[in-house]
């Protein structure tokens, strides 16, 4: 086996990793939950919100000193 | 974690932030005196000529403003996602001043012409070793903050700031690799050919995950924020990440199209830029998507304008750029202006774009203001630098044109019907409209570093608390 049958082989299995992960996205129905889960990570966090904004707090047993 | 409220560390970014607008401000100045040296020749004073000038501007909006705009924004993002003050504050203080030390390095070097020549890559070497020390804390500060991080997920922008870091890690090392001869003087581990490619992988991968994976990023964290509602599709993201990182490393040879690399090359790495098309665009369109429903917020939200036009440049310039790539239509464009038109749309229509959007969201945030000193000075800035890129691009897009066509035309007995002088004569109209064009765009940031100042007086400086989201207790 040449070095060129291993480049072709490293593409090949690059185009199927790939494939993987575009099926791995789209096709699994599980995957729907934690997606929605991470898309909503940057709003989890109300709290520090109102306190970079200089705003008053809403839980006051939490208010940074 | 001990009981007591702990915050995040808001220092580090307070510092890259405002040093990116400074930066900004040094870098396009420059821009603009060359842009004035190339209408006007006798401002070329002694050794402060164009030539030693420009690469003193492309590292100092490249590397010093966008590298200052991408290393607070990511430190920022990286723990406001993962829940978690920063893996260590005395790293991220080494990371900034380590930079700032780079950056100066750089602005006394290069006018003095002590350079490795290679373009974006030209600083010494023993600079290059303080770059590579500096870049690798900042992956231990981002990657150690997001193994600590107090959720599951991590979330899609941090996907990118890593990949950007790892790969500008990988391409400066390896592009940099040199043999010294004195402390200020070095020569490429490389030979020829070779060279020239290992260059043009590093170049173009720098225009691939330091000015795009890196701003993607961004785009990733402060759009949904600012548009106040989750990204349009989340797997749309997972397969544009997927699809950036398995092709952008291949696109490099379009940079040598028609020299001595071997012709496959040349259209491998033209293929591979065709392909580009599909990643940039799926990822525009999920960026401006994300407003979808809610497209009245762009009117009267001046941050939003920046950040949805600079998405309309990335989509502008990722359609030019494979366009470029064809080998037919680079034989007309390269060496030509249009390519510099190309890039400053990439360059001030989407960088520079997304990042001043980014600033004028952290900055209130960062001193504790509900919103900038003035929203009104926004809007003005806004469309002061919009009226700027376009008078750029359209300019350089008919100069080269121009350029191009004229240097290709040849009479019947197959002399050419122009000589080089001729094609820069009928250039200087419309090099006194980019130099216009750049004004416009620089004078955009002194109105932002205005507006900066006077939001950060009489600010306080708290940092945020570090607060765990509900349900999610690791």
């Amino acid at each position: 086996m040449d070095i060129n049958d291993l480049r072709s082989i490293v593409t090949v299995v690059s185009m199927l990793t790939f494939l993987g992960i575009v099926w791995w996205a789209y096709g699994v129905k599980s995957n729907k939950q934690r997606f929605a889960e991470a898309a909503n990570l940057p709003f989890a966090d109300e709290e520090a919100e109102r306190v970079e904004l200089g705003l008053p707090s809403r839980n006051e047993q939490r208010k940074t000193s | 974690m001990s009981e007591t409220q702990s915050t995040y560390n808001y220092k580090v970014v307070r510092q890259f932030t405002v040093m990116s607008v400074i930066w900004g401000i040094v870098g396009m100045l420059v821009g603009v005196i060359i842009a004035a040296q190339l209408v006007w020749p006798e401002l070329n004073y002694g050794f402060l000529h164009f030539g030693r000038l420009r690469p003193l501007h492309t590292n100092a909006v490249i590397f010093a403003f966008g590298g200052c705009a991408l290393m607070g924004s990511s430190l920022y993002v990286v723990q406001r996602t993962c829940h978690t003050r920063l893996f260590s504050d005395g790293l991220a203080a080494f990371v900034f001043w380590g930079w700032q030390l780079v950056i100066l390095l750089a602005a006394i070097t290069l006018p003095l012409g002590l350079t490795q020549g290679k373009e974006y890559a030209e600083l010494e070497w023993p600079i290059d070793i303080l770059i590579a020390l500096v870049w690798v804390a900042y992956a231990v500060v981002f990657f150690g903050t997001i193994a600590k991080r107090k959720v599951t997920h991590i979330y899609v922008a941090n996907w990118f700031y890593g990949s950007f870091i790892l790969a500008v890690a990988l391409l400066h090392i390896i592009n940099s690799a040199a043999i010294p001869v004195s402390l200020t003087k070095s020569y490429s581990a490389y030979a020829g050919v070779q060279d020239a490619m290992v260059q043009w992988w590093y170049g173009h991968n720098a225009v691939g995950f330091f000015l795009t994976a890196g701003f993607l990023g961004m785009m990733y964290y402060f759009v949904p924020k600012q548009a106040e509602r989750p990204v349009y599709s989340y797997r749309l993201s997972v397969v544009h990440f997927w699809a950036l990182i398995f092709t952008y490393m291949w696109a490099g040879p379009h940079h040598l199209h028609y020299t001595a690399l071997p012709d496959w090359t040349q259209s491998v790495g033209m293929i591979f830029s065709l392909i580009l098309l599909a990643p940039s665009w799926g990822g525009m369109i999920n960026g401006i998507m994300t407003l979808s429903g809610a497209w009245h917020k762009l009117r009267d939200d001046p941050i939003l304008k920046f950040l949805i036009t600079s998405l309309s440049f990335y989509g502008m310039s990722t359609f030019e750029g494979p366009m470029m790539s064809i080998k037919t239509v680079n034989a007309l464009s390269h060496y030509t202006d249009w390519t510099v038109g190309h890039v400053h749309s990439g360059a001030l229509g989407w960088v520079a774009m997304v990042s001043i959007g980014t600033i004028y969201y952290l900055l209130p945030r960062l001193f504790g203001k509900p919103e900038m000193n003035s929203v009104k000075l926004i809007t003005v800035h806004f469309w002061v630098a919009t009226i700027g890129v376009v008078l750029y691009i359209a300019s350089m897009w008919i100069a080269g044109v121009m350029q191009g066509l004229m240097w290709r035309s040849v009479n019947s007995d197959g002399t050419l019907a122009y000589s080089f002088v001729e094609s820069v004569k009928v250039s200087y109209p419309f090099w006194a409209i980019r130099f216009l064009g750049g004004l416009l765009f620089l004078s955009g940031m002194l109105i932002m570093a205005y507006n900066m100042f006077k939001t950060m007086a009489g600010g306080s400086t708290v940092d945020a608390p570090v607060l765990v989201p509900a349900g999610q207790h690791a």
